[in-house]
């Protein structure tokens, strides 16, 4: 054990030694335990199942939009049985399940589906996932903590989450909104379909930024005054590096949304003018705000799954990962970066001056992103590589978000950006990045983190047929998409020609994979939680301190205040907590790396 | 000089009863000391100071894009605006910001009455200021329908965007003193707690020093509203 008991730790006096899950008393009084709890494990656990539920939903969403386009929406011209021709509406899935009249109201009807997904994956799955539920449960055990700085305005988080998500749907079950995710006024503010529909739906993603706002502040916070003692900055592992960075982007980003949508709001409502051309408002200034937010918020929801990413490498591979201090620095390069690159989401309305700059700051973002991604390739080089679940999805990351990265280039260079801009090419892009990046990462450390939350281990088999399913549906599914954006399709439409057609329905038949893929996971979490082996402390051989505790955690994480007595990933010099010296000879043909030591 | 305790000499004394509410005070478990405690508030505070500072931001902004674009209808608009209002609610919070400090201060030396004197006063001034800004400012202006956006209905107009001029001040002003509101109510909190508890004093003020930094930022906000809004040619 790399630890020793610290003597003062007996002041705080905690007697109930448990498991954090255990129930305590019967049913009622559990669930209110629960719906109560400052505990950061529970709220972290609550969080996930929050957000897998919307993951659920956006997911229902995605697999109706990928339906739909199978065919074209069209009028043709149908010879009847009795000779006469007639024109019928064809291709319309969404449109006959809805009953809607007429190809308008049928492309209206997929309009709703698309922004459903967009606006549910976005705001209420990938920028709150993971720091929400793996960074809440793991951000105060990785830093030797007991919870969060304010564990009170923790559970307030997930409150407010909760009912900005209410809302959100409210507005889905009057009919939901056709303004896409990005809600571009003067459409947003004035036509789009059904006032409070759309009212419902900002509403919704104002009250999310509060959450956002709160747990980053309250991730700083905990990252600054609770780490363990003999923890300095460079001892920290680089999730918590990650899941800092993206705290800061929160909290100075969004509140910068939540002026905007509030001021979209009392657009909507009174029509006071601001963001509205025909009263002299400036439509362009809600892009301008808009993308002020919602491009560093990209950053919000990748540096998380690059944080997990630099565990599950370090882990699986058994190594001390490559140039600590500039995967460490990489992060917040990325966060400083991500603030002065909005531009680029708005070539066409600025001036040439303004488009150049904007281009040559974004591809300043390559520059971090490639130090990290090469960094981790640098990792695995003869490393002891565990393949396993985990390990198999850090791979997929690699490969996936390398794709996506090395694309953002055309769409960042003006030139091939004019050609690009709002196709298919942008929807593989961003998908790449926010899928195949942040998602990928997600489920991969929901399993090299599973059997510490919950006490269990998966069957790793299962689990990898699982993620070879979800790598191979979702290459299916949206490289193809890169092809149909060079050829011209754009985004957000039902209707395409038939050269398109064979396309269109390759990554639908890809998008059915990828639901397999992810139905085999939940069967193999069920399986686990139900009837899989129990889990010991120390599955992978893991080295920072959420492994030194009991799997799933006691109730205050640790029987002592942890002393930190190496640094994250020094294998070559320490034999990891719950291991025999004596079964683990350290490989002493290296010299001993003592990483940002 | 003496020296005056501070938060980081913490040392509670749970068990007695007789004892007032800040020397009962114990931090929560999870941190080391109450000073690490009262250090991580106030780094906290710090940030969401940060988090409002920006939300308002937008909102300059778009004052700065709307008065580069329509300069005459910002000139036309902001000389409709009385001064003399304006400027006795800059004095009124001047004078808050004053009294919320010098109740801290009180806390820190343990004059509990004047700490409460002061949070009164501060109080007072809140809704003096919310007062004259809805009865002697917004009432006016709205009944002779310089109002925002479409429902601007005032016929002297002098320049066609001057709706868009007082979507800009409504937006501003209104949610500025929404955080007047939320400052007072926060204070109210404090001198209810401190009555009833006594719950501030030299080495526990951490709640009142944190209302006390919101109540400045209010008071700082409106420093910048002020001159931007009324005092524009």
């Amino acid at each position: 054990m790399s630890t020793i008991p610290a003597t003062h730790d007996a002041a705080h006096g905690h007697h109930d030694e448990g498991s954090y899950l255990t129930p305590r008393g019967p049913f009622l009084s559990t669930v209110v335990a629960w719906a109560t709890t400052i505990d950061h494990k529970k709220i972290g656990v609550m969080y996930l199942v929050a957000v897998l539920t919307m993951f659920f939903l956006g997911g229902v969403a995605a697999m109706a939009v990928r339906a739909e386009l199978w065919t074209p929406n069209r009028y043709v011209e149908q010879v009847q049985p009795d000779g006469t021709t007639q024109t019928v509406l064809q291709g319309d899935l969404l449109g006959k399940l809805f009953k809607a009249d007429g190809l308008g109201a049928a492309n209206n009807i997929y309009n709703r589906v698309f922004t459903l997904h967009g606006a549910i994956m976005v705001f209420m799955v990938i920028v709150p996932g993971v720091p929400a539920s793996l960074g809440n449960f793991f951000l105060p055990i990785m830093l030797g903590a007991k919870d969060v700085a304010f564990p009170r305005l923790n559970l307030l988080s997930w409150y407010i989450y909760v009912t900005g998500s209410i809302f959100a749907v409210l507005s889905i079950i009057l009919g939901g909104v056709d303004t896409g995710w990005t809600f571009y006024t003067p459409y947003s503010s004035t036509h789009a379909a059904g006032h409070w529909n759309v009212v419902f739906m900002i509403l919704g993603a104002f009250i999310l930024g509060f959450s956002s706002i709160l747990t980053g502040l309250n991730f700083i916070v905990t990252t600054h005054k609770l780490r363990c003692p003999g923890m300095g900055w460079f001892d920290m592992p680089l999730f918590i590096w990650a899941i800092y960075s993206t705290s800061i982007i929160a909290v100075l980003a969004t509140p910068v949304i939540g002026i905007t949508l509030l001021l979209l709001i009392f657009e909507r409502l009174f029509h006071v003018g601001i963001f509205d051309p025909a009263m002299g408002g400036d439509p362009v200034l809600f892009q301008h705000f808009f993308w002020f937010y919602s491009h560093p918020v990209v950053y919000v929801m990748i540096l998380p799954g690059m944080g997990i990413i630099s565990e599950l490498i370090a882990v699986h591979c058994r190594k001390p990962i490559f140039g600590y201090r500039a995967v460490a620095f990489a992060s917040l390069g990325i966060a400083a970066v991500s603030f002065i690159v909005w531009g680029h989401h708005m070539f066409a309305s600025m001036g040439e001056l303004a488009s150049a700059v904007f281009s040559f700051l974004t591809f300043l973002v390559a520059i971090p992103t490639a130090v990290k991604v090469f960094n981790w390739i640098a990792t695995l080089y003869k490393g002891s590589i565990a393949i396993n679940t985990p390990m198999l999805y850090a791979m997929a990351f690699l490969f996936l978000f390398s794709i996506g990265g090395l694309t953002g280039l055309p769409l960042g260079a003006l030139a091939t950006d004019l050609h690009l801009h709002d196709s298919y090419f942008v929807v593989a892009h961003f998908h790449y990045v926010m899928m195949g990046g942040t998602i990928i990462a997600f489920v991969g450390g929901l399993h090299h983190w599973w059997p510490k939350m919950f006490g269990r281990m998966y069957n790793e088999k299962w689990a990898m047929l699982g993620c070879a399913l979800v790598f191979i549906g979702f290459n299916v599914t949206f490289f193809t998409q890169f092809f149909l954006g060079t050829q011209g399709m754009p985004r957000r439409y039902a209707s395409y020609v038939d050269e398109f057609q064979f396309l269109h329905q390759v990554s639908t038949v890809g998008s059915w994979f990828l639901l397999l893929g992810f139905l085999v996971h939940l069967g193999t979490f069920i399986h686990s939680l139900v009837a899989g082996p129990k889990a010991p402390p120390n599955p992978w051989g893991g080295l920072t301190l959420e492994w030194e505790t009991e799997s799933p955690p006691i109730e205050h994480n640790f029987h002592h205040e942890p002393i930190l007595k190496h640094g994250p990933y020094d294998y070559d010099t320490t034999v990891p907590p719950h291991y025999d010296p004596a079964d683990y000879p350290l490989d002493t043909s290296t010299p001993p790396h003592r990483s940002g030591h | 000089m003496t020296s005056i305790p501070t938060q980081h000499d913490h040392q509670p004394s749970p068990g007695d009863p007789s004892a007032p509410g800040w020397k009962r005070y114990v931090a929560a478990s999870h941190f080391r000391s109450a000073a690490d405690e009262f250090d991580a508030c106030k780094l906290g505070f710090w940030l969401f100071l940060a988090t409002e500072v920006l939300l308002f931001a937008g909102l300059f902004c778009a004052y700065a894009i709307f008065r580069m674009m329509y300069p005459e209808a910002f000139a036309a608009g902001s000389h409709s605006l009385d001064v003399k209002w304006g400027g006795l609610n800059t004095v009124v919070l001047l004078i808050s910001s004053y009294t919320v400090a010098s109740s801290i201060r009180c806390a820190m030396l343990d004059k509990r009455f004047w700490l409460h004197v002061n949070l009164i006063i501060t109080l007072v001034c809140a809704a003096a200021f919310v007062v004259i800004k809805f009865t002697f400012e917004y009432g006016p202006k709205w009944a002779e329908g310089k109002r925002p956006g479409v429902l601007f209905d005032y016929p002297l107009w002098s320049h066609p965007q001057e709706p868009i001029w007082w979507s800009v001040y409504y937006c501003a002003t209104g949610i500025h003193a929404l955080h007047v509101i939320i400052g007072a109510c926060l204070l109210a909190w404090c001198l209810y707690r401190s009555v009833r508890h006594k719950a501030y004093g030299p080495t526990h003020y951490t709640m009142l020093e944190n209302s006390g930094l919101y109540w400045h930022l209010v008071d700082l906000i409106w420093i910048f509203l002020f001159p931007l809004l009324y005092l524009i040619h």
